[in-house]
């Protein structure tokens, strides 16, 4: 028996909280999952990333074994049950449950083709039930308060409660548990208070890299099984990461296939070769060199790779790809028909630019510029050179008079060269 | 390592499930990297193939192959970190560090070190602090809410822009 502590998907850490914070309670609910299907050996495999999680796991099993409740005739009963930890090394792939098995047993972590599922034949052969930290913690309280109790909680098809992390632009960033089934606008303002900063929200992207990304105008959607897979997300392990205005969402799509190109195991040529050429395409838009006729082909590209690639990474690595395209269409099209990044943050496609109306000539930006780009003295207007300019943004930073703006697609007037800030102004 | 130390290491695994890694994971916390005599010895003493301890050594993220810096400076670009501009993050700090940007190692890794030896810029996907984005590590230490302003300020903790003790 196996739980899976290997908590893959970026800007989720619900596992990371409950082990840490309660390891007992994985612990409990693996004993109690044990004896019920006659396993004798049970393992977690944790990520290496979670030195703090793997410590405290490590007492309470010896806890645990001290208390007589791991180990030989536990309570004195006929029934013995051990657990063992074994350690991720930093392969995203390694939480498909084939892969982690392929790497407890020593070997690189890559998938293989199911059926045999692991709980036909699954560690060293043996069959092996494999569950996710989560499951395992639920467990205890079910068996504790009985099923009704938990199947009350929740909707028809999805029962009973689930934690998410809600992160990213939001106010009020954290682990929330809700029922399944509460609305995705209940979780973003209610719960997380909106964005940040007074903007707008823009989209959620749920279940992490193999998740889709859900605009505004479906925050009436309720957060289960049924309707995310309906939005043409999924649940995943439950991360929810609010983007607002400032977000692009092409960008968005381009960082998650640079996630599926870099954590692909290489085992099946369409995520191996697909996903990179999908990204190609994407860093290609996002330069501001893309055509309609890329876009075409991205989803073209997108529909095969979900169909033909071997385990479930390569089959839904295209879901960021699909979704933005499907709700965020117009974004693609400003990058590729007028040349802009609608939330400017494609640097190919945007300007810094000094308003000279803001500026207080205090060189503050020029002496800070990497690769100085900016022309000015004390009490004169400064001005970017837009030809040295590497868009870093450093100014926008340093800059204590917002004096700089950042432009796509558009231009302001700025002088040619320095000129003597009018004091009357 | 030498095969005593391997052995050492390898005594402390009772089960063959995880061990591996396990082995590989603890030398590389004692030398901080594993060099070719290493990865030669744990394919003696566990006596597995060591053309299969080369690969698991080269598919896994976390392991190091060359030796790195002092200070292992982890940026993450996990997806919370990365809408809240971790890439400026990395630039930012090879912009202070002096370390080309995409420089790799021999391993092909993207893990430059300063040439005072004094730090390693890596980066990694979540270290499950997603509520304090953006988020860097320093020698297992978070920091989070990081930006352009107080990074010099926690890189000076670590002895940076101090003239190197040798
Ligand atoms: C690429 C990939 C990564 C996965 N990562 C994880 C993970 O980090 N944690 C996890 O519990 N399940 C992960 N899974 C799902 C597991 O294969 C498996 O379905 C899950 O552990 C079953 O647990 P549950 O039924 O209790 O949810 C991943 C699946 C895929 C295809
Ligand atoms: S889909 Fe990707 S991760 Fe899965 S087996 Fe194929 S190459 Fe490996
Ligand atoms: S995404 Fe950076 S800590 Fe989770």
């Amino acid at each position: 028996m196996i739980c899976n502590a290997d908590e893959g998907d970026p800007g989720a850490y619900m596992n990371r909280n409950e082990m840490e914070s309660d390891p007992h309670m994985v612990i409990e609910g693996m004993i109690i999952g044990a004896y019920a299907i006659g396993a004798n050996e049970g393992y977690i495999y944790i990520r290496a990333e979670y030195p703090l999680a793997i410590e405290r796991l490590d007492r309470a099993i010896s806890d645990a074994r001290a208390y007589g409740l791991l180990g030989n005739n536990i309570l004195g009963t006929d029934f013995s049950f051990d657990i063992h930890i074994a350690r991720g090394a930093g392969a995203f792939v390694c939480g498909e449950e084939t892969a982690l098995i392929a790497s407890m047993e020593g070997n690189t972590g890559r998938p293989r083709k199911r059926p045999p599922f692991p709980s036909q034949k699954g560690l060293w052969g043996k069959p092996t039930n494999i569950n996710n930290v989560e499951t395992w913690c639920n467990v205890a309280s079910i068996i504790k308060n009985g099923a009704d109790w938990f199947t009350r909680i929740g909707t028809e098809k999805s029962k009973g409660t689930k934690v998410f992390s809600l992160v990213g632009k939001v106010k009020r960033t954290g682990l929330v548990e809700v029922p399944l089934g509460t609305p995705v606008k209940t979780i973003v303002y209610d719960i997380g208070g909106g964005a940040t900063d007074n903007k707008k929200v823009k989209a959620v992207q749920t279940g992490g890299p193999s998740g889709g990304c859900i605009p505004d105008s479906l925050f009436d959607t309720q957060v289960d099984y049924e309707h995310l897979a309906d939005a043409g997300s999924i649940m995943g392990s439950g991360g929810i990461v609010v983007m607002d205005e400032d977000t692009c969402m092409v960008d968005t799509a381009k960082y998650f296939l640079e996630f599926a190109v870099e954590e692909s195991c290489g085992k099946c040529t369409p995520c191996r070769e697909g996903t990179y050429q999908m990204h190609r395409i994407l860093e290609k838009i996002t330069e501001g060199k893309g055509t309609n006729e890329d876009i075409v082909l991205l989803e073209k590209l997108a529909n095969i790779i979900k169909l033909t690639a071997l385990c479930r990474l390569g089959q839904t690595a295209p879901n960021p790809v699909l979704t933005t395209l499907r709700y965020f269409k117009d974004e693609y099209l400003a990058h590729v028909e007028d040349k802009r990044c609608p939330a400017r943050v494609c640097r190919s496609l945007i300007n810094y630019y000094i308003d000279p109306a803001a500026c207080r000539g205090c060189t503050i930006c020029s002496r800070n510029c990497p690769v100085e780009a900016i022309d000015g003295k004390p009490g004169y207007i400064h001005i970017i050179d837009q030809n040295k300019c590497i868009k870093c943004g450093t100014c926008m930073e340093v800059c204590n008079f917002s004096a700089i703006v950042k432009l796509s697609g558009e231009s302001i007037d700025t002088p040619f060269a320095p000129i003597p800030i009018n004091k009357g102004r | 390592m030498d095969r005593k130390n391997v052995s050492r290491i390898a005594r402390k695994y009772n089960v063959y499930s995880g061990k591996l890694l396990g082995v590989l994971e603890d030398i590389q916390k004692e030398e901080r990297y594993l060099s070719e005599e290493t990865l030669k010895n744990v394919a003696d003493v566990l006596d597995v193939p060591l053309t299969r301890v080369y690969s698991v050594a080269t598919f896994y993220s976390f392991f190091n192959l060359v030796p790195v810096g002092k200070h292992i400076i982890t940026v993450c670009m996990g997806t919370a970190c990365h809408v809240k501009g971790a890439y400026r993050i990395l630039e930012v700090l090879q912009d202070l560090l002096g370390v080309r940007p995409g420089e790799t190692t021999k391993d092909g890794k993207f893990m430059p070190t300063t040439h005072d030896k004094k730090f390693t810029v890596s980066t990694a996907r979540c270290f499950g602090a997603c509520s304090m984005t953006p988020v860097v590590m320093i020698d297992g230490k978070i920091y989070g809410y990081v930006n352009a302003k107080n990074i010099p300020l926690i890189l000076k903790e670590y002895g940076w822009g101090e003239k190197n003790e040798n």
